[in-house]
């Protein structure tokens, strides 16, 4: 499985699970030839350059993962698709929008339709507001709906992501929560202005093993049933098996494998992504069969 | 004799305002001199504040609250100022999980290592800047760092290389028991591999007695000989590593390692355990993982199981206990 941007560029065929879908049309993201340098501080001027010539096409309602270690590239990836850094050459298109080039009211329609999920779902939350606040605040800043139907949509919203009875979490301060639940009110309100495409940045990475499941099965889940695109980072090789069917991986900013998830982890080619799964600790690596019981 | 034998551990939170917190119960275990011994859990099961327990780290509004540690035959628990800081000189250290946030900022590698030279210095040691030098370019040699690093700020180093530093720090006293507090947790996959293998090596080599704290049962089942699962403030099972991925006694632990999975596979099962552990505030009737149990029964909602011994180690399980009596009675 060797990088071919040209095969890339092309999109994909949509044989993605998309029945159940709402009608809205989801628009590819298409990530072309992208570059980013930054420019380092001090008396010696050099550059760095986090991503290098990057290019790929999320089709409508399909999952990508884009794995690497620390210092790949990834999240300034993410930053330049979400539109707060903006690529030093090359071009991110979403449907028509082309998103280097969006300036304040455009870049706002489009953060509605592309929403981020985090890493650290203790920063990402204000402490001091309510899950109904937060939950509801997009409802009614991006959607416009009145205080009265923003209350409805949270419940709705709640249930969506498991925080169920909603009006038993509605309530709660996030200091009041489990990790796991902290988790599914951002990306409650992540889906809460209805975006095409969400980018989760290692969304279960600061969970309990124990937790992380039933948030990969929620994003899973969210996919299929809302038909809405996903672009999920990490480093956590399970994770991405779980979520994505194609898979990208990132070395020094540059891609070195791809191809489709599970192809590609059974039959990695390239060093990095060799390095990367054994780095993998499962219990299971030591023997050849899980356990009897 | 064993280097630690506690007994009777509880750690109690006790905030100005609010409800105390029961954070650890009733724990009782012995380290042999020499053994790398794991301590797994989910967040909040208080093995953290084992560890800080354990090294007597703990800070109000934690306290202990009874309960005997011996490190070397003496009782450290009660240990206050001096005589305290005498064990921590000859005895123990810990590797916080923010260690890499724990260095000083403003000042080099090679004054983190002279500062604890000279705050810990026997009588008769060479004190000098140069001797200090060789001794801190030996501790980072031994973590794979190179001697270069001395001059370095911690600022300049990446989050593995700090984690590596903090480590050659805790080494710096030739400690005989070190707690790993969730030591990679903030490192990336590769970066974590690697330093597991650097304290594995180095407990391999230098044989002090070791507890890596860690809530990824996968980490310390490949780190470790001994593994202890804790659940709800309270040891669950305690078990050797290799026996206990073949055969997990109790349920929790069944439950943590089927949250894992091979991503080569072919088809992925992939557990979660519902709901979430108990509110340590409240008194808990019975076994604290009863009401995420798939295997509770009526006694386990009533009584709190003993750690009894099954196997080649102990579990706190009514079920799983009485099991194996049953096939005792059996087997003549």
């Amino acid at each position: 499985m060797t990088a071919d941007p040209a095969a890339s560029q092309a999109p994909a065929p949509v044989d993605i699970r998309q029945s159940g879908a709402p009608s809205r049309a989801v628009p590819p993201l298409v990530v072309d030839s992208v570059t980013k340098t930054y420019a380092t501080r001090g008396r010696r001027r050099n550059t760095v350059t986090a991503v290098d010539d990057v290019s790929f096409t999320i089709a409508p309602g399909a999952a990508m993962a884009l794995v690497g270690a620390s210092g790949s590239g990834k999240s300034t990836l993410a930053k330049m698709i979400t539109g707060s850094e903006r690529p030093s050459r090359g071009s991110i298109r979403f449907g028509d929008t082309a998103v280097e080039r969006l300036r304040a009211g455009g870049l706002r329609e489009y953060h509605r339709r592309v929403q981020m999920v985090f890493q650290d779902p203790y920063g990402a939350l204000n402490p001091l507001h309510t899950v109904e606040y937060t939950v509801s605040r997009p409802c009614q800043n991006f959607l416009g709906l009145s205080a009265a139907k923003a209350h409805d949509r949270v419940d709705e919203l709640l249930e969506t992501v498991g925080l169920t009875p909603p009006d038993q979490f509605a309530a709660k301060l996030p200091h009041q929560l489990s990790g796991g639940q902290r988790q599914r009110v951002v990306i409650a309100r992540a889906l809460a202005c209805e975006p095409d495409l969400i980018v989760a940045d290692e969304p279960v990475s600061m969970l309990d093993v124990s937790m992380r499941a039933g948030i990969l099965r929620l994003l899973a889940k969210l996919r299929e049933e809302r038909g809405l695109s996903l672009l999920y980072i990490t480093h956590d090789l399970l994770g991405a098996r779980v979520v994505t069917d194609e898979i990208l991986v990132l070395n020094h900013g540059r891609v070195v494998e791809r191809g489709h998830t599970k192809h590609v982890l059974q039959h990695p080619e390239d060093d990095y992504t060799i390095k990367l799964l054994d780095a993998v600790a499962t219990p299971y690596a030591a023997q050849e069969s899980p356990p009897a019981r | 004799m064993a280097l630690l034998e506690a007994e009777g551990v509880n750690v109690v939170y006790e905030p100005n305002r609010g409800q105390k917190i029961w954070s650890v119960r009733d724990v009782d275990l012995t380290l042999e001199q020499g053994e790398f011994v794991g301590l797994v859990g989910e967040s909040g099961c208080g093995k953290s504040t084992l560890g800080f327990a354990l090294t007597r780290m703990l800070r109000p509004p934690a306290h202990l609250e009874g309960g005997v540690i011996a490190f070397d035959g003496e009782d450290i628990a009660t240990l206050e100022g001096e005589p305290l800081r005498r064990q921590r000189r000859n005895g123990f250290a810990i590797v916080l999980q923010s260690g890499m946030n724990a260095l000083n900022p403003v000042r080099d590698i090679r004054h983190h290592f002279a500062d604890i030279f000279r705050a810990h210095a026997r009588g008769g040691e060479d004190l000098a800047s140069k001797a200090l030098s060789v001794r801190g370019a030996a501790l980072l040699e031994s973590v794979q760092l190179d001697p270069g690093v001395l001059d370095s700020f911690p600022h300049e180093l990446s989050g593995g290389m700090r984690q590596r530093v903090s480590i050659a720090l805790a080494l710096a006293l030739q400690p005989r028991l070190i707690v790993f507090d969730e030591p990679t947790t903030a490192l990336d996959v590769i970066v974590q591999g690697a330093v597991i293998k650097t304290i594995k090596d180095l407990q391999a080599e230098k044989s002090f007695t070791a507890i890596l704290i860690s809530h990824d049962l996968g980490v310390v089942l490949d780190a470790t000989g001994r593994v202890m699962v804790m659940y709800a403030g309270r040891i669950v099972e305690d078990q050797p590593s290799k026996e206990l991925l073949r055969g997990p006694h109790h349920p929790y632990t069944e439950a943590l390692l089927g949250c894992y999975a091979d991503p080569r596979a072919d088809e992925i099962h992939l557990g979660g355990i519902a709901g979430s552990p108990p509110d340590l505030s409240l008194p808990q009737a019975g076994c604290s993982f009863a009401p995420r149990c798939p295997l509770a029964e009526d006694i386990c909602r009533e009584v709190d199981p003993e750690l009894t011994a099954l196997g080649s180690g102990t579990v706190a399980c009514h079920v799983r206990a009485r099991e194996s009596n049953a096939e005792t009675k059996v087997r003549p």
